[in-house]
Parts: structure tokens; C-alpha cells; sequence
């Protein structure tokens, strides 16, 4: 029996306060029309926060316990859809309401957890080479507001190779939610992606909803075998709806207004990327934008801590140093036999031709080696680094022998002897022979 | 006696106010049913006959009116033979065993028992009328590479017990009764080869504390040279993310010259400890031959993990660590991390409402980490024998600052401090730890004197290099230079290691103690070389004559020839 109470005691910012008995913790309400949950009990008194915001919430209005936590539906009818925060479509599709599963569930054993071991292709240079991304990896994309970070995710939702997508989006710009949608329906992707879609005008609880609506949908769908990988764009509004919420409840805010619990918080997202054993997997690829290009800043401070590696989106490319997937070692060694030398060869000259760069910035003379580096430090920014670049991790490798042939003799790039004659791309000289 | 009841008032994330029927104390273990889960819970506050309890799982789904019931006990830890191999979470409920139970998920309410249900060869070492205290042996049963001591439960009064009864050697049900004892008042006491314990009192069954003098062997050279840690001391290694804390424990944890390591995995990834679980059944103990594994503990709440059970996994592992220290071993924790600790117990404060100390930490903070490394330390127990339980913590600071809190009451208790810096791990100089601003109040294997005038010189490398910053090269004389080129052979070859190298990852003390003397040979001496061009030459050189010395096994007759070969070259530049 569904017992309805008609007397609300408070309305603060988004949660009010109502007297009701035999309600449990966690359960979902709805207030007039708008659904709640319960965030606090005591006695008789519960804290309902209501997900469409308190505006407009008047004290006369009925709330409804409905006796559940707040869940999700589950099926194969979710691909393609594209839903509210709170789990409204958002298209002009039909409501789901079979299969409901609940979400924000229990934490994964680690003894049952496996060494990450796919690799996954996303076609672009930075990432494939130089920052593998693995299968069951957490990683953020740490970026300063007004950077391409949503064309970039948009390109891996289109190239990656994985089963499904899901796309949780917090407090996106309107513009930039129908740039995904756009995007994905010309490519043809929109069939295998599922959007949670939080736009900067809905509710700001929606927002802090998205992540666990979307994890939950696809943990069920690893468990059923389906290689997953969620982008979240962008985990700082999802913080800072976190923030909101805490001050309202008069919790006592730690570092810049942030909850004390903004690790577990994040943690307890981010860490539902596995790889279950005998079935699929959740990749986790979120966004976080760095107020100031500041990396101490409380949601990427910790974000760093949870996740593992990060890549640095700067200047509309993805910077090599910084960026760090630390998964990669697991499988850079299987790909192809020059992938890690190739690696860490071009990498320490980019460094060099970085300090080069310098030197010239303050005027020093350019040393014959310096103008070599110099060279070498346009093309691979051209032809690498460029997001726009759509190739290969085979064809990258190549690209990279290519650019280290036209710019350096091979004595000059600190690699193998055995590696440089397998794949040095010109002819060696006579003298280089012996 | 009948168990106190009480029922839910309030519920406000993971605390829960329970109104008490009777009497109560703090820090009691308490279960709430909901439905049909049992979820365990902590006092940590009575006020009048409200009790809060903090709740070690998710509190969805509670209700108000939902019974409570009190065991009367402290959060406690099963303590007995099978403890070795296994790896718990923070409440000691083995993980393997509850996959094994409830799949994928770690389903909540489900609590096991942590002790294998087995049978042991047991083998007394009392006799009917002997006098025994808590803490003494009546037994052993041999459990892996160890002879695991079964004791008198610490708990009991600390009076003469006299035994009654002792069974003979044999097979026995780790849960079967092999002794009865009787105090003077006549009380028997029937004794199995397990036991509880508090998880936050110390055990101190022991005769006397000591100093902690004597080298902890890591074989990681910037440590057991520079920055020494002593058995039944406490160190810990604060740094950045991506700096390397948890690479540098786990090569602490395989490498270290102990008998028990417990790994206490506390709020941090969990992929890290598949790592340590997939790896270290893998690698063999080079001191005994047998499996790392048969030496380690696992406790591991990652951070997913409900944050109360969290705050309760450092003393779980602790406990632990002090009972194998009971049977005369000396232990090694590692806390991985400490921060995160912290962090649980400011979440609790905050739904406490109490009043925030620096960045919302209680204002409990520094005595709590105290207390906890206090429970480190050697010890001279009663039958004469000397064991050790060492603690290494690593601290995560907001943003790499180590001015926060939780750093500076760590350092104020430590013996040793190991802090990485993201600067050197950028330069993949590993281990990051840096070793100007790090510090140690123990001795380590060689001679202390030596080992600060090559810090010296160190210091001394590090400011010319400053100083060369602003005028240049050209601006510097030649004996600055040749000072600034040793400080970077010492970083070079001696304080950067390399993990993934099979010899250079673990170096023993008598190969430490025979390559400083020559590196301290190389600082101290005089070069006669002028131009900075050469020089620069000859340190290049120099240093790779002395990494691949590193590279050569040691004792081997490669290891003698390259050593002849790189005292020679630098003997040929030495002045006079």
C-alpha cells in the first residue's frame, strides 16, 4: 500500500523534509510529480532529495514513498536511446520499464578480478602508440575548459572497438549534447551507444545521478558478455553537483567546498571498470575539466589518485608528457616487436626537441643537431600529435619509422641496432651496414 | 546472558542512531537486520540512550523501527593458525572464500569465518601443573614455513594460570579444545587454537620494549644506505599520484629481510592488489625458496569498499602483525595508504557533526595516526626471544602538498621519511625518493659518517646546479663543476635502481656495503681534469663502467674483473 503524506516540514535548497514512518533509506519518492530519494532519517523525520530541483515545490504537496531504490531499466531495447539523468527518454521513444535493476550496487571482489590484458584501438596515434588504453582501464582525460575533449570522446564513441557504447553526460552545454547526437547518427555509431544526458539547464541532482544509471546499465551488460566502454563528459560538474548538495545538507565542506567524501565518491564510480573472467568488460574514459589549468585542483587531485594514468589534453592535443596510462606495460609487449622501443625513443626526442626549443626561445645559437630536432619536433606535432590524424596503431608505428628516417641518421635515434635494420625505412648506407 | 537490543531512530549515511534498551559501551560491535541481512556496525558514540553506530556496508534500505542487537565485544580479529596466504578485508572476512560464495559482487550482510575450518599437527610444549600467562605458548603447530605458536589468549586476566589439562601430540580441529587452564580462583578456561582480540588495542603480552637499533634490509640502496629503516621501526613515503608509492611497497614487500610482510591495501586501487595477487604466489622467497605468498597477508579494503570497514583495516592488519610478533618474528606492515584512512575518519567526524580541525580532519587526527604507529616496535618477549613489528605507510597528499595534515602528523611520529617527488619520477628517476629533503633517524648498514659526507656532496652538486642555472657553464670553475658532475654519479648509479632489472632490483647489504666504499673512493677523490668538456667525458664513462658493474652478479669473476676495471679508470684521472 502506497500511503501518501500531504505535510512537508521544509524545503531546503533541493531537499525537503517530510514526516512520514516505515521508510527505508535510499528509496525512491515522488514529490508532487518529481522523483526523490531518501538521503536521511531521523525519527519520523525524512530528507527527501528531490531530483527535479525544490522549485516549485509547495508544502501541500503529496509525497508517495514507492517502497524501491531507484533503478534502471535493462535490455537490448536501450541501445540507441538516449535518456534523462533520472532515466526519462529524452528522445521521443517510448518509456522503459522492464527489467528494472538498481543502481549504484555492491562494490566488485577484488580476488575475482584478472590482470588487464586487450588492448583497445581508437585509431589515434597518441593514445594507440604512445598511451595505450586497455580493456577494463580507468582513465581521465584532464583538460582546461574550451579544449576539443567532447570531439575527442565523440571520435573514440565512433572508432573504438568495443561493443557498446555508453555516453553519460553532465551538465553538457546543449549545443554540445546535439554535437554527440549529430555526430554519432551520421556515423552510424548511434545503434550500439546508449546517452545518459544531463544537459547545464536540467535539475543539477540529475547530474549526480548520471555516472551509477550508466555504470549500472553497463556492468549488466559486461556480466552478459559485452565488451563496454562508458565516456563521461565531464566528472568535475558531476563534483560539483556533489558539492552543491552536501552544502545544502549542511555537511562540513574539506578542501575548496568539496565533501569530505569526494574520493570515496569518485572512487566508487571509477572503479566499477573490470573485466569479469568469462565475460565482458567496463572501460571507464572520462572527462575532467581542470579549473585553471590547475592539476591540484580537488577533483583532478584525486581523480589522479583513483584512476590509472591520465591523458592531458592541451592545446587541442594530447600531450606526452603527463599522459600516462599505466596499464600499458600489460600489453605494448604483444603488439609488435618495435611498438615500446619506437615509443620511448621518439618520446625522449620530442623531450630533446622540446629543451631545442627553448634554447631558441631566448635566443641561444642553433646547433646543427638542434635544427634536426627541430624538424623533427614540427613533423611529429603534424603529423602525430594532430587530432585530426585517423590511422592505425600499424600504420602509426610505420608513420613513426618515417618521420625518424627523414629527419635523423639511424645512429641518431638511440635504438637497437637488430630494430633499425628490420624497419629502417631507406636505405642504410655502406657505412651504416657494418 | 540475553544480547542488549535496541531499534533505528535515525539513519544518515553510513551512521545510524540506535535507541539502546540497556546498558552499552563504545566501540561495541552491534548488527542491524535488515530484511534479511545482518549488517555490522560500530559505537562510536553513545549520548543518553542514543547510540551511534557506524555501519561497515551500504545503509540502503534501513528503516527506522529496524532491531538492532549488541554482542558486548570490541571489533575484534580472529587470531589462529591459516591466517598466512590469505587475503581478508578490512573486517578479516576472506575474500577468495566469499567469491566463492556470492560471485562477482561482494554481496553485503555475508560474514565468514576467517580461520580455515582444518585440522593442524599439534605438538604441546607444556605439561599439567606448569604456570603459564597470557601470551605464553602451550604448543605449536607448524604452519607453513613457520612454527605457529599456539598461546593463551591475551585477553585473560594477566595472572598465573595453571594447566589442567593438555592433550597429546596429534591432529587436531583448529576449533577442538587442547588445553584447560585454572587460575588461583579457581575459574578453568578451556582453550582451542583460536582466539579474538581487539583490533584497536596493542598487544602487550611482552616482557620489555626496545630500542629499535638494528637494520630493516629493504635492498633498495637509497634506502638501507641513505635512508635507513630499523626493525620495530616506523617510515613513511608520502608523494604525488604517478610518483611510484605503491611500486616502491611492493618491492619493499618482496625484497625485505623479514619473516611475516602483512599488505594492507587501504582505500586504493584495486587493481594494484590483483597485482600483488597474481604476482606474488609467482615469485620465490630468495631467503627460504619457498613462495612469497606463504609469507604475506593480504588485507585489502580498496576504495570502492564501504570507508567504515576501511578505517577498521589498518588495525586488523595491525593486530595481525603484533600476534606473529608474539611468536618471536619479526613483521613488516605496509599501509597503502595511510591518507585514505584518514579520510574514512574525517567522513565519520563530518556525519558526527563534530567540530573540524585543518581541512575538515578531526581534530583526533594526529593523536589517532600516533597510537597506530605507536603499535610498531621491538620487543625482548618473555621467553627471551626478540621480534619486531615495523611499520611503512604511505601518505597521498592533496595535491602533492606535503604541508597538509595528514603528512605532518605522520612525520612527527615517524623514524623515517621517504618523500617522493614528482620532479624525479618525471625524470624516471626511480625510486622517486628524494634524497636531499628525505631524512632517517636510524643507522643503517654502513657507517653513518661516510653516508653524510656523500650526502654532502650531494647537497653541495645540487646547489652548483642551481647556481649553473643562472650564470652557465662557461660561468662555472672547474672544481664546482667536477662536484656538480659527482652529485649526479651518486644519483646515477647509486640512488636510482632499477626494478624490473633481475640483479639490480634487490641488492644485498654486503654488495651495498662493498659498492659504497668504492663510490665514497670516487667522491672523495681528487680529478685532474680541467675542461668542462672532459670532464663531462669522464663522468659519462665513468658512470657506465660503474652500471655495468651493477649489471654483474654478484661474487662472480665478472663482477671482480669490471670492479678492476673501474677503479682503474678513475685511479688514472686522480690527482697526485
Amino acid at each position: 500500500m502506497q500511503k501518501v503524506y500531504t505535510k512537508i516540514e521544509s524545503i531546503v535548497g533541493n531537499v525537503v523534509t517530510v514526516r512520514a514512518e516505515g521508510v527505508s533509506n535510499g528509496d525512491l519518492a515522488l514529490v508532487g510529480n518529481s522523483y526523490a530519494n531518501v538521503i536521511k532519517l531521523d525519527k519520523d523525520l525524512v530528507s527527501l532529495l528531490v531530483f527535479a530541483g525544490a522549485q516549485g515545490v509547495s508544502t501541500t504537496d503529496q509525497v508517495r514513498f514507492l517502497g524501491k531504490p531507484m533503478q534502471v531499466s535493462y535490455s537490448d531495447n536501450l541501445l540507441g536511446r538516449i535518456f534523462t539523468g533520472s532515466g526519462v527518454p529524452r528522445d521521443n521513444g517510448p518509456a522503459l520499464t522492464e527489467n528494472m535493476i538498481p543502481i549504484g550496487g555492491p562494490s566488485v571482489n577484488p580476488s575475482m578480478r584478472i590482470v588487464p590484458k586487450n588492448l583497445i584501438r581508437t585509431g589515434i596515434p597518441m593514445i594507440d602508440v604512445f598511451n595505450t588504453l586497455v580493456e577494463s582501464q580507468k582513465l581521465p582525460i584532464f583538460s582546461v575548459s574550451g579544449e576539443p575533449y567532447n570531439e575527442l570522446l565523440a571520435r573514440i564513441a565512433m572508432q573504438a572497438e568495443v561493443d557498446i557504447i555508453i555516453l553519460g553526460g553532465m551538465g553538457l552545454k546543449y549545443d554540445d549534447y546535439l554535437f554527440f547526437k549529430d555526430t554519432l547518427e551520421r556515423s552510424g555509431s548511434l545503434s550500439r551507444t546508449i546517452m545518459f544526458i544531463h544537459t547545464a539547464a536540467d535539475p543539477i541532482v540529475e547530474c549526480t545521478l548520471v555516472p551509477d544509471m550508466s555504470l549500472a546499465v553497463a556492468e549488466r551488460f559486461a556480466l552478459d558478455g559485452k565488451k563496454v566502454l562508458v565516456l563521461l563528459t565531464d566528472m568535475t560538474n558531476f563534483a560539483d553537483a556533489q558539492k552543491e548538495t552536501a552544502i545544502t545538507m549542511e555537511q562540513v565542506p574539506s578542501n575548496r567546498g568539496y565533501p569530505g567524501d569526494l574520493y570515496s565518491c569518485l572512487a566508487s564510480r571509477y572503479e566499477k571498470a573490470v573485466d569479469f573472467e568469462g565475460a565482458g568488460s567496463v572501460t571507464i574514459l572520462a572527462v575532467t575539466t581542470m579549473p585553471g589549468d590547475d592539476v591540484t585542483h580537488p577533483v583532478p587531485d584525486n581523480t589522479g589518485y583513483i584512476t590509472e594514468g591520465q591523458y592531458y589534453l592541451k592545446n587541442g592535443r594530447i600531450e606526452p608528457f603527463g599522459s600516462l596510462s599505466r596499464l600499458k606495460q600489460n600489453v605494448n609487449k604483444d603488439t609488435r616487436d618495435d611498438h615500446r622501443a619506437l615509443m620511448d625513443a621518439m618520446i625522449k626526442l620530442y623531450s630533446a626537441f622540446k629543451e631545442s626549443l627553448e634554447k631558441k626561445s631566448m635566443g641561444f645559437l642553433m646547433s646543427e643537431w638542434d635544427e634536426k630536432l627541430l624538424k623533427y619536433g614540427d613533423l611529429f606535432e603534424k603529423e602525430m600529435m594532430d587530432l585530426s590524424v585517423n590511422i592505425s596503431l600499424e600504420k602509426a608505428l610505420d608513420l613513426g619509422w618515417e618521420i625518424l628516417a627523414d629527419c635523423f641518421e639511424p645512429n641518431e635515434t638511440g635504438l637497437k641496432t637488430d630494430l633499425i635494420k628490420k624497419r629502417w625505412p631507406k636505405e642504410l648506407s655502406v657505412a651504416e651496414e657494418k | 546472558m540475553d544480547k542488549i537490543k535496541g531499534y533505528v531512530t535515525g539513519v544518515n549515511g553510513n551512521m545510524v542512531s540506535v535507541k539502546v534498551e540497556g546498558s552499552i559501551t563504545k566501540n561495541e560491535v552491534g548488527f542491524i537486520y535488515v530484511g534479511d541481512t545482518t549488517l555490522k556496525g560500530e559505537v562510536i558514540r553513545v549520548n543518553g540512550d542514543i547510540a551511534s553506530m557506524q555501519i561497515y556496508e551500504m545503509t540502503n534500505g534501513i528503516k527506522v523501527g529496524d532491531v538492532a542487537e549488541f554482542t558486548g565485544e570490541m571489533m575484534s580479529v580472529q587470531l589462529g593458525p591459516g591466517l598466512l596466504t590469505q587475503v581478508f578485508d578490512g573486517l578479516q572476512n576472506p575474500l577468495p572464500d566469499l567469491a566463492e560464495k556470492c560471485g562477482f559482487f561482494l554481496q553485503r550482510g555475508v560474514y565468514l569465518d576467517p580461520i580455515p575450518n582444518r585440522d593442524w599437527d599439534f605438538t604441546p610444549c607444556v605439561k599439567v601443573g606448569d604456570k603459564v600467562r597470557p601470551g605464553d605458548a602451550i604448543g605449536s603447530v607448524p604452519e607453513g614455513l613457520f612454527e605457529h605458536k599456539i598461546m593463551v589468549p591475551f585477553g585473560l586476566r594477566d595472572k598465573q594460570w595453571t594447566v589442567k589439562k593438555i592433550v597429546d601430540a596429534g591432529k587436531y580441529n583448529v576449533r577442538s579444545t587442547v588445553a584447560v587452564i585454572e587460575d588461583e580462583k579457581g575459574n578453568s578456561k578451556e582453550l582451542t587454537m583460536v582466539f579474538s582480540w581487539p583490533i584497536k588495542k596493542a598487544i602487550t603480552c611482552y616482557d620489555k620494549r626496545l630500542r629499535p637499533d638494528e637494520p630493516l634490509v629493504t635492498k633498495v640502496r637509497c634506502i638501507d644506505t641513505f635512508l635507513p629503516v630499523a626493525k620495530g621501526g616506523t617510515f613513511c613515503t608520502p608523494g604525488p599520484f604517478g610518483a611510484g608509492k605503491t611500486v616502491l611497497q611492493h618491492m619493499e614487500a618482496k625484497n625485505s629481510e623479514v619473516d611475516i610482510v602483512i599488505v594492507a591495501a587501504c582505500g586504493e586501487r584495486a587493481g594494484e592488489v590483483v597485482e600483488v595477487l597474481k604476482e606474488f604466489p609467482e615469485l620465490t622467497d630468495p631467503r627460504t625458496g619457498r613462495s612469497l605468498m606463504e609469507r604475506t597477508v593480504i588485507i585489502c579494503n580498496t576504495s570502492s569498499m564501504p570507508v567504515a570497514a576501511r578505517e577498521a583495516s589498518v588495525y586488523t592488519a595491525v593486530t595481525l602483525a603484533e600476534y606473529y610478533r608474539q611468536m618471536g618474528l619479526d613483521v613488516l606492515l605496509l599501509a597503502d595508504s595511510t591518507s585514505r584512512w584518514a579520510q574514512a575518519m574525517r567522513e565519520m567526524s563530518g556525519r558526527l557533526e563534530e567540530i573540524p580541525g585543518e581541512e575538515a580532519f578531526p581534530a583526533y587526527l594526529e593523536s589517532v595516526i600516533a597510537a597506530f604507529y605507536e603499535r610498531a616496535g621491538k620487543v625482548r618477549l618473555r621467553n627471551g626471544k626478540v621480534a619486531s613489528v615495523t611499520i611503512g605507510g604511505t601518505v597521498s597528499p592533496a595535491g602533492g602538498n606535503f604541508e597538509e595534515p595528514v603528512t605532518q602528523a605522520t612525520l612527527k611520529v615517524v623514524g623515517a621519511f621517504h618523500g617522493l617527488s614528482r620532479e624525479r619520477s618525471d625524470a624516471r628517476k626511480y625510486p622517486a625518493i628524494h634524497p636531499l629533503e628525505s631524512w632517517s633517524k636510524y643507522t643503517g648498514i654502513v657507517d653513518m659518517d661516510l653516508v653524510n659526507k656523500a650526502r654532502a656532496i650531494l647537497f653541495r652538486s645540487n646547489e652548483v646546479n642551481q647556481m649553473m642555472k643562472v650564470v652557465g657553464e662557461e660561468g662555472t670553475s672547474s672544481e664546482d663543476y667536477i662536484i656538480y658532475q659527482k652529485g649526479e654519479f651518486l644519483d646515477a648509479v647509486y640512488l636510482q635502481q632499477n626494478s624490473f632489472d633481475p640483479i639490480d632490483a634487490a641488492v644485498s647489504p654486503e654488495r651495498q656495503i662493498k659498492t659504497f666504499d668504492v663510490l665514497y673512493d670516487i667522491l672523495m677523490t681528487d680529478f685532474d681534469i680541467e675542461e668542462k668538456k672532459d670532464i663531462r667525458s669522464f663522468f659519462n664513462q665513468l658512470r657506465q663502467e660503474y652500471l655495468d658493474w651493477n649489471n654483474t652478479v654478484w661474487g662472480s669473476s665478472e663482477f671482480e674483473a669490471q670492479e678492476r676495471r673501474l677503479i682503474d679508470f678513475y685511479k688514472s684521472k686522480a690527482r697526485g
